[in-house]
């Protein structure tokens, strides 16, 4: 219990950030028409790749003198891994996003 | 300018202003993702937002003890970044239309994987203070990973559905054991060793419950698990920003974490549905219904078909997802063509939930050229129907049952469907007698005003296109 309460202390900034986050990310997405599902979902699903940037801080900052350290080496490649997913989210996402949105905009002219 | 602090750089400084950068990005891409004129700049600017995002972390990202990524590592982070990124557009760029929703979901289980990756990493890393929030990612990214995936698989139909009422049950006891270990792992005094495999065990049962939660949900329920996986995979990747204090993270995680979760929401309300009852409820094909008199099936000719539609004033395509499995989208704009160059109205009336993903219909007709403004919302379109001339339904079924309205017993009962049974003719083109993805009966099939055109539907739509030309 005590971590929980030191933990929102600790993060108090970030909490209320959050929670005004949570209303933000309520208030765009609403009237949104149907027509949109798909792609806004792709879009978001895109967005949530925003893991990619935890993949950079940890591979950036892993230990490149000490591999023979059978931990720090398979951490590495858990590491590269999770770089390699998050990209594979980010970039495919905005791609096939950019993809189904390009056929919105032939037909709108 | 000299540093404002303390052991801040001004480095650090414009980082954290680029990620305040990258957040107001995401926020203004997902608002002008949510309009029909502005939706690809939108994409634009969000993709705009991660770029700078990563590119400021490379270069001037500092760890606890103060130093830089090395060339080494960046060299590292860039050839996997190029490679992931080479494959992941490689792929978007092939995928057929079609597949999208499958693709979409394989994505998000990246995303997850990536998420619970970075928790597991971390949770052995002696600086990171927040265990909490490493477990939670832990847990909520392998839960999305190994769901999306069952989500994928099914989607692309490699996976059949599988229910039982008891999987509820085990679902439940799953869930309380997950939730068991995480306070275990946090609150129990134990040496480390024991606790780090207590932390696998924790990512093998997180991925167990991923599989056996979507396992039972029904294929029609398909697009709000996924609109929830994706929820998951936000809050799953905010878990990790916490651990590493980063700012783009957390804002851009928990934005989209809250918009999957209204959008979800919204799915839920188009189908007249709980998230719960989608959720533990799944379709049971045990559902019969009442045995209504069930009358005949009347077929009809190729040719009348095409008679029927070609000398009407105004015609109504309801399209499902036998007109996206049998690639049917381009042979059926060249028919609507065909009738437009004889004066027929024609307008597609679109079902927010049809296909395999809430607007995959559209998408799919953008794809074959259908004019924007031709699809109709199924609000929209309903009072207009009594007064159209021919309904022609191409592989829909479940949005068009009228039982939704009248069986209080139908699993389907008080969702909001397509009033086809209000128009003067309904032809309905069909593969076959089987029912649809909630396998229920649909009484429209034996209406009098119906008459059923059997075939694949790319078949049946370019015979009545050859018709149409021969009259």
């Amino acid at each position: 219990m005590e971590s929980i309460l030191h933990f929102f202390y600790t993060n108090k900034e970030a909490i209320f950030i959050i929670a005004l986050t949570i209303f933000l990310g309520l208030e765009v997405i609403s009237n949104v028409p149907s027509v949109l599902h798909t792609p806004l979902m792709s879009g978001a699903n895109a967005i949530s790749g925003v893991i990619i940037i935890g993949g950079i801080i940890l591979v950036g900052h892993a230990d490149l003198s000490n591999l023979s350290d059978g931990g720090h080496l398979a951490n590495l490649i858990l590491g590269i891994f999770a770089l390699l997913f998050g990209t594979l989210n980010v970039i495919g996402g905005f791609v096939v996003t950019d993809r189904m949105l390009e056929m919105f905009k032939k037909k709108k002219k | 300018m000299e540093p404002l602090f303390e052991n801040i750089t001004n480095g650090d400084i414009i980082l954290e202003f680029s990620y305040l950068l990258s957040a107001i990005f995401f926020v203004v891409g997902l608002k002008l993702l949510s309009h029909p004129e502005t939706a690809r700049r939108g994409n634009l600017w969000a993709a705009g937002g991660m770029l700078l995002a990563m590119v400021t972390t490379m270069v001037l990202h500092r760890d606890g003890g103060g130093s830089k990524i090395q060339t080494g590592n960046l060299a590292i982070i860039l050839a996997a970044i190029a490679l992931g990124g080479v494959v992941g557009a490689i792929i978007a760029r092939r995928i057929k239309m079609t597949a999208m929703p499958q693709l979409v979901s394989f994505f998000n289980a990246t995303g997850g994987a990536a998420s619970a990756l970075v928790a597991l990493i971390e949770f052995s890393n002696p600086d990171n203070q927040s265990a909490l929030v490493t477990l939670l990612g832990l847990v909520i990214g392998s839960i999305a990973f190994s769901g999306s995936m069952i989500a994928y698989g099914k989607l692309d139909g490699k996976v059949k559905d599988i229910f039982a009422r008891w999987m509820t049950y085990v679902n439940l006891l799953i869930l309380a054991g997950i939730l068991f270990l995480l306070f275990y792992v946090l609150f129990g005094q134990m040496p480390p060793e024991t606790k780090q495999i207590l932390v696998y065990l924790l990512l093998a049962v997180s991925l167990v419950y991923g599989v056996s939660f979507v396992m039972p949900i029904g294929g029609a329920d398909m697009p709000v698990v996924i609109s929830l996986l994706n929820s998951l995979t936000g809050i799953a990747a905010a878990m990790a920003g916490f651990i590493y204090q980063n700012q783009a993270m957390i804002l851009g995680g928990i934005f989209v974490g809250a918009a999957g979760m209204i959008l979800t929401l919204l799915m839920c309300k188009a189908m007249n549905r709980s998230l719960i009852n989608v959720i533990v409820g799944a379709f049971g094909g045990g559902a019969a219904g009442v045995d209504k008199e069930k009358g005949t099936v009347k077929e009809v000719s190729v040719n009348d078909a095409a008679v029927m539609l070609y000398y009407s004033s105004k015609v109504v395509i309801v399209p499902g997802y036998g007109l996206a499995v049998a690639q049917a989208q381009h042979v059926c704009n060249e028919m609507v063509k065909l009738l437009e160059a004889n004066g027929v109205e024609v307008k597609f009336a679109i079902h927010p939930v049809a296909g395999r993903m809430p607007g995959h219909m559209n998408v799919l007709l953008a794809e074959a050229d259908v004019s924007y403004d031709k699809l109709v919302e199924m609000d929209e379109i309903n009072p207009q129907l009594p007064d159209t001339d021919v309904v022609l339904v191409i592989g829909a079924n479940d949005v068009v049952n009228p039982a939704a309205e009248d069986d209080p017993s139908s699993p389907i009962y008080g969702m909001p469907i397509i009033r086809t049974h209000t128009a003067k003719n309904i032809i309905v083109m069909k593969r076959g007698m089987g029912k649809g993805y909630a396998a229920i009966e649909n009484y429209l099939f034996f209406d009098d005003k119906t008459r059923m055109l059997f075939g694949n539907a790319k078949d049946s739509l370019q015979k009545l296109v050859t018709e149409i030309k021969n009259l």
